[in-house]
């Protein structure tokens, strides 16, 4: 396994499996826990297999953009750091995690899982800011798909309080005992596959499997099966039909993800 | 890859065509060391868009390195140096293009030729090729992808904005036909200037 791993793996993939005894289509054992950090306004863990990636999200006040002055904005930032994996070095974000903190904020510019009208308090003077700061604990390969999924059940999670704007002091006075959920409008869900020689595709790669992986693949799909990022860079080339069947597969796991979710979030209701 | 050996190439591309009523016709012009000195202002700059282009220089190194036979040179690095010279939509499209061109004029083995191609979708569903930055703007979504030479199979894609699966395929097809053009081009552009030397 050590001296040879591309033949190790390649034998398993003949006969359609993986050395941890998965299928090629398989997920790995997915858990979520909401709202475990109380000092941030919104938090989930989800355990992706050994992955793990922490998310907490921060509502501050902020003034708009000055090109859209009715709208609030989210600030998401991955932070791989040294303690996930030996491949990182502490100090400023590194290739992996900027490409990561990009890779969330195009799904949330695409997918427009909250409306950004909603975030705003005052047009034009003050608006909500939602930072959202994804940490890794565990980096054990399908980072991306762990930060989607931990984004999403700590943007449902997240309670903002109400806020009135005082007529005479122009001033913004904060309610803490009334807090609202966040409006979701969709549950995008990210599903990654791995390149293997060209023309196998497996699910949910292992950090040793992207490594080994001619090129990697990553689909976001929300619930109406709209896509709203194919993420490809670069990597073996793939024909339209191996798209289709990632598709497919992609639309499985959404519901897969969108019942654990649901269990959760009704399980979290009486609180 | 490491170690030093930067692609010298000083290409000026005619106007590139694209498939369609509309032709833009945007010429490409890249250089590498050359501009070196100059292109230390460039870098600046490009820091300070930050992570965009972090990502934007990934998705063209990792297509790069895709084809490019570096088991034939060992221990030797590859710096494509990228500077743009004006931006009128498709953006990255054309850089994976000039990208390709470079690694051509350079001499660098590679298993295939590659090609970018841009596709917008507009609030209506109308499939738009190499779309102009206003054109982006306006669009639902937008589609790069880099295709290969050899059987036309998608190496990057990137994508922008909300589209069904069905969108996708059809997206997919239009570049693929798209793409065939923009190979002509190279084979043709690449036999005027060996005719001529």
């Amino acid at each position: 396994r050590t001296v040879e791993p591309l033949e190790y793996y390649r034998r398993f993939l003949k006969e359609n499996c993986r050395p941890d005894g998965r299928e090629l289509g398989e997920f790995r054992t997915t858990t979520v826990n909401v709202g475990s950090i109380g000092t941030a306004d919104g938090s989930s863990l989800v355990k992706l297999g050994n992955t793990t990636v922490i998310c907490g999200i921060k509502a501050e006040f902020g003034a708009p953009p000055t090109d859209a002055p009715d709208k609030g904005y989210v600030v998401p930032n991955v932070d791989l750091s040294p303690l996930c994996s030996w491949r990182f070095r502490s100090g400023p974000p590194g290739e992996e995690a900027q490409v990561a903190s990009q890779f969330i904020a195009d799904v949330i510019e695409n997918s427009q899982i909250i409306q950004k009208e909603d975030l705003c308090i005052s047009s034009g003077k003050l608006a909500w800011v939602l930072y959202c700061d994804l940490i890794c604990l565990n980096h054990d390969g399908n980072i991306l798909d762990a930060c989607t999924f931990a984004l999403l059940a700590a943007l449902k999670n997240v309670q903002l309080p109400e806020v009135t704007i005082n007529e005479e002091t122009a001033l913004a006075e904060v309610n803490l005992k009334k807090k609202s959920y966040l409006n979701i409008r969709t549950h995008p869900v990210a599903t990654s596959f791995a390149v293997f020689d060209d023309t196998l595709l497996i699910v949910d790669p292992t950090e040793e499997e992207e490594h080994l992986a001619t090129g990697t693949l990553t689909v976001v799909m929300d619930e109406e099966g709209k896509l709203c990022c194919l993420h490809k860079p670069g990597g073996s080339g793939l024909t339209g039909a191996k798209l289709q069947d990632c598709m497919s597969r992609a639309v499985t796991r959404h519901k897969e993800v969108k019942k654990l979710m649901d269990e959760v979030f009704k399980s979290m209701k009486p609180k | 890859m490491e170690g030093a050996m930067q692609t010298e190439s000083k290409i000026r591309a005619d106007s590139r065509t694209e498939p369609g009523p509309r032709g833009p016709g945007c010429s490409l012009r890249h250089f590498a060391c050359e501009q070196n000195l100059l292109s230390r202002p460039d870098g600046s700059a490009s820091f300070l868009q930050g992570v965009a282009e972090k990502s934007r220089e990934r998705l063209i190194r990792n297509t790069c390195e895709a084809v490019v036979l570096g088991a034939l040179h060992p221990r030797t690095s590859i710096t494509v140096v990228l500077q743009v010279v004006s931006d009128a939509g498709s953006l990255l499209a054309c850089c994976l293009n000039a990208a390709c061109m470079a690694l051509v004029d350079a001499g660098v083995p590679m298993r295939a030729l590659f090609c970018g191609v841009t596709c917008a979708l507009d609030s209506d569903g109308t499939l738009m090729l190499d779309p102009t930055a206003k054109q982006e703007k306006e669009a639902r979504a937008v589609l790069t992808f880099a295709l290969d030479s050899v059987e036309r199979k998608l190496l990057m894609s990137t994508t922008k904005g909300l589209y069904s699966d069905a969108e996708l395929q059809q997206c997919l097809a239009a570049a693929q036909t798209a793409s065939t053009h923009v190979f002509r081009f190279y084979r043709e552009s690449l036999q005027r200037r060996y005719s001529k030397s």
